[in-house]
């Protein structure tokens, strides 16, 4: 029974890609929008019995399909493992991808090819199912490269425009490189424990008396490099800004709720390889702590209303890398949930302001955009709110409990992640002011077309504001259910809850003053002052630095995009030029062998015949002399 | 050995058959007749048949006379062929002048 429920949970969308890449189109565009949102409806139902029925008896359920390699003693099956850990995060991919497909009913519905917009966000979601049920490294190898198609895919959906086309490109690009890392950890884990199996992979090193760690700090570290080209973390995190050219509800789904948090999860997964290697886990809250500041301050001064969210995703996900690192993985795990909920509502928001202003995303043309769109303008209120970090959203708890882990472990590492946080309330309200205040900005034409988005928008957006409100209470400090709920995962004894002392009370006094700071500043600039950015070539000092990404961009092309390029022109033009002649000119000479022995053959059997016997004579005669 | 073989020895077999694939292979370079050229080639089968015999006889060997078997229903077989192909022949080109066969020119 379980079998078959977990087998419909997987499968589902799978099967509305398959109806919508072969039918959609005769389908019609309403009757494809359905079909692919009932398929992850169906996936999120089966989802929540499940989830019921551990959350009461706290049983793993584990699903063995088939033997899938077997070389002697190395063995893999093909099997799917539902515990506490993969079920949470089917709850929020299958949750918000119902949301975000519904969405998606109305806001592609001009799109020509909206079946197949359908058919690949199916995919992704069937991808993103095998990649959290799969039970050993392996299956989840396999939604990581396909999530990875898909997002591939859905950035380069409008394939007419080759910005976009080059953007997909970039991301499908840059995460290889991190696959790849992630492959050498998955071999070399293989090689030291002969099986990628979770629970048994567990079971081998809490067992084994002499690990070989220097090997296992390899692994984990490739297994990061995976981990960072997958969650756009520094240095592999340029794709993700880039990928913002797919559709709006693209980037909510997949490059903010879902698919980049796949290196989380991941991490946490194998936790408890991870905490054999503590200069791993320092170099992870590291890079995780350098990621978030960096990605807030490009966040600072950008224009483009989904760039300045999606620098801002990186921002977060590097301080959910920050908690990983500190070994706190339930708070990473809690604040990727909340930020699920803020964030996806936040482009789900945008998507709504962009599609009212008919694709404008310039945020300098927008402004006084509240009184027609008071829905998308109150839950993005309420998403900033929480992205901010003011008390009672789910941000708050989250964002919180990393910075109260960060200050336990290293000051230095607290103060960045502070710093990261005003700056996300700066630019969060920076974006909120320009849009939503003061007059509008645009065109009359557009002026004259503002509208609220209907409620196959709005309603998504409501659910996911609700939620970014109130979504703390699943960690509340002195509840703390989350903890509870995977403490099974954790091979470490449970963290005695937090006693909420006089520091704890503090560090959050703190944390609410430094996002309010960050307000007022941007009230102070965009409201006060009623300034508005200036023109891309009016830009200059350090805000132009910030306005051209610090030129990361410009340095990875110089360093290793163009030398590739120019190695592989030289190989074109000279090395593959000769290669080529060399085979043509064997090619030539066979030719003109042939043509020459084309003229033996005169026709003239006489001539033949005297041929053959001159050939019999010769062979005779040589066997007699050279007997 | 009382046989014919010991009467008259073994080289003469041997002078015979050369003389005879000799008789064959100038009739086949010579002649333009193909049925000529045809018969010149059976005469040289046969120089080989006869001395396939002769070594048979002269070893105490009983292979090389079956081997002539073989070999004569071969030839019995080809002739049928070749004969067949010489009548096509004749019908298309209305003569079996192996000058004239330049179809298959390269």
């Amino acid at each position: 029974m379980d079998t078959n429920l977990a087998l419909v949970l997987l499968l589902a969308p799978f099967i509305g890609f398959l109806i919508n890449i072969f039918f959609g189109k005769t389908l019609g565009k309403n009757v494809a929008g359905i079909i692919g949102t009932l398929s992850v409806v169906v996936s999120f139902a089966i989802t929540i019995l499940f989830f019921l029925q551990i959350n009461q008896n706290g049983q793993p359920i584990s699903l063995f399909l088939f033997d899938w390699i077997q070389i002697s003693n190395f063995k893999v099956d093909f099997g799917f493992l539902l515990d506490q850990l993969s079920l949470l995060w089917l709850l929020f991919v299958t949750g918000i991808g119902s949301l975000i497909h519904l969405y998606s009913i109305s806001y592609m519905h001009e799109d020509v090819n909206m079946h197949k917009f359908f058919a690949y966000l199916n995919l992704f979601v069937f991808f993103m199912i095998t990649l959290v049920m799969g039970s050993n490294l392996l299956v989840m190898f396999i939604g990581w490269e396909g999530v990875g198609l898909c997002s591939y895919l859905l950035i380069g959906f409008w394939y007419k425009n080759q910005d976009y086309n080059d953007a997909a490109k970039k991301a499908f690009i840059m995460n290889r490189i991190g696959d790849l890392g992630l492959l050498i950890g998955i071999f070399i884990l293989g090689n030291l424990f002969a099986t990628l199996d979770y629970t048994t992979l567990k079971t081998a090193i809490s067992t084994a008396t002499n690990l070989d760690l220097y090997w296992i700090s390899i692994a984990a570290l490739c297994l990061f490099i995976g981990a960072c080209g997958k969650s756009a973390q520094i240095p592999l995190y340029t794709w993700l800004p880039d990928a913002m050219a797919g559709p709006t509800p693209v980037s909510a789904l997949i490059h903010a709720a879902t698919m980049v948090t796949a290196g989380i999860f991941m991490i946490t997964r194998l936790n408890f390889i991870f905490d054999l290697t503590p200069f791993i886990q320092n170099i992870i809250a590291i890079i995780g702590a350098i990621t978030a500041l960096v990605a807030a301050t490009i966040g600072l001064v950008q224009n483009d209303i989904k760039k300045v969210l999606a620098y801002s995703t990186v921002s977060q996900l590097g301080l959910m890398f920050l908690a990983l690192g500190l070994g706190a993985y339930e708070v990473a795990v809690f604040h990727v949930i909340t930020h699920a909920f803020f964030k996806a509502c936040l482009f789900l928001g945008s998507g709504s302001v962009i599609h009212a202003l008919h694709g404008e995303q310039d945020m300098r043309k927008m402004g006084g955009l509240k009184k027609v769109m008071p829905i998308t303008f109150m839950t993005m209120l309420v998403s900033s709110l929480a992205i901010a970090g003011i008390f009672p959203f789910a941000g708050f708890w989250s964002k919180d409990e990393i910075l109260m882990v960060a200050f336990e472990h290293n000051i230095a590492l607290w103060i960045i992640g502070s710093i990261a946080s005003i700056m996300t309330a700066f630019y969060m309200f920076r974006l909120m002011y320009l849009t939503f205040y003061k007059e509008f900005r645009g065109t009359a034409e557009q002026k004259h077309h503002l509208h609220e988005s209907p409620s196959l928008i709005t309603i998504p957006l409501i659910v996911l504001g609700v939620l970014a409100t109130i979504g703390g209470l699943i960690n509340l400090p002195g509840n703390n259910w989350l903890q509870h709920y995977l403490s099974p995962l954790f091979s470490k004894a449970e963290h005695e809850a937090h006693a909420f002392g006089i520091i704890e009370y503090t560090l959050m006094g703190i944390a609410t003053i430094g996002a309010i700071l960050g307000i007022v500043i941007a009230y102070i600039k965009y409201i006060k002052q009623n300034s508005i950015p200036s023109e891309d070539s009016q830009i200059t000092g350090f805000s132009k630095v910030l306005y051209h990404k610090y030129y990361v961009d410009e340095a990875y092309n110089a360093i290793f995009v163009n030398p590739i390029n120019v190695l592989s022109r030289f190989f074109r033009d000279h090395l593959e030029t000769s290669l080529s002649n060399l085979v043509f000119g064997l090619g030539a000479i066979t030719n003109a062998l042939g043509f020459q022995g084309k003229k033996l053959q005169n026709g003239s059997i006489g001539f033949y015949l005297f041929a053959f016997v001159l050939g019999l004579t010769a062979i005779v005669s040589y066997l007699f002399l050279a007997q | 050995m009382n046989s014919i073989l010991s009467q008259v020895g073994i080289d003469n077999y041997i002078f015979l058959a050369v003389i005879l694939f000799c008789i064959g292979v100038f009739g086949v370079l010579y002649r333009r007749n193909a049925i000529i050229v045809f018969m010149s080639i059976e005469i040289m089968l046969n120089a080989v048949n006869l001395l396939f015999v002769a070594f048979s006889t002269y070893h105490q060997d009983a292979q090389g006379q079956v081997f002539v078997f073989f070999s004569m229903a071969v030839a019995a077989a080809e002739v049928a062929v070749g004969l067949a192909i010489l009548v096509s022949v004749f019908r298309n080109l209305g003569s079996i002048d192996v000058a004239n066969l330049k179809n298959l020119k390269g």
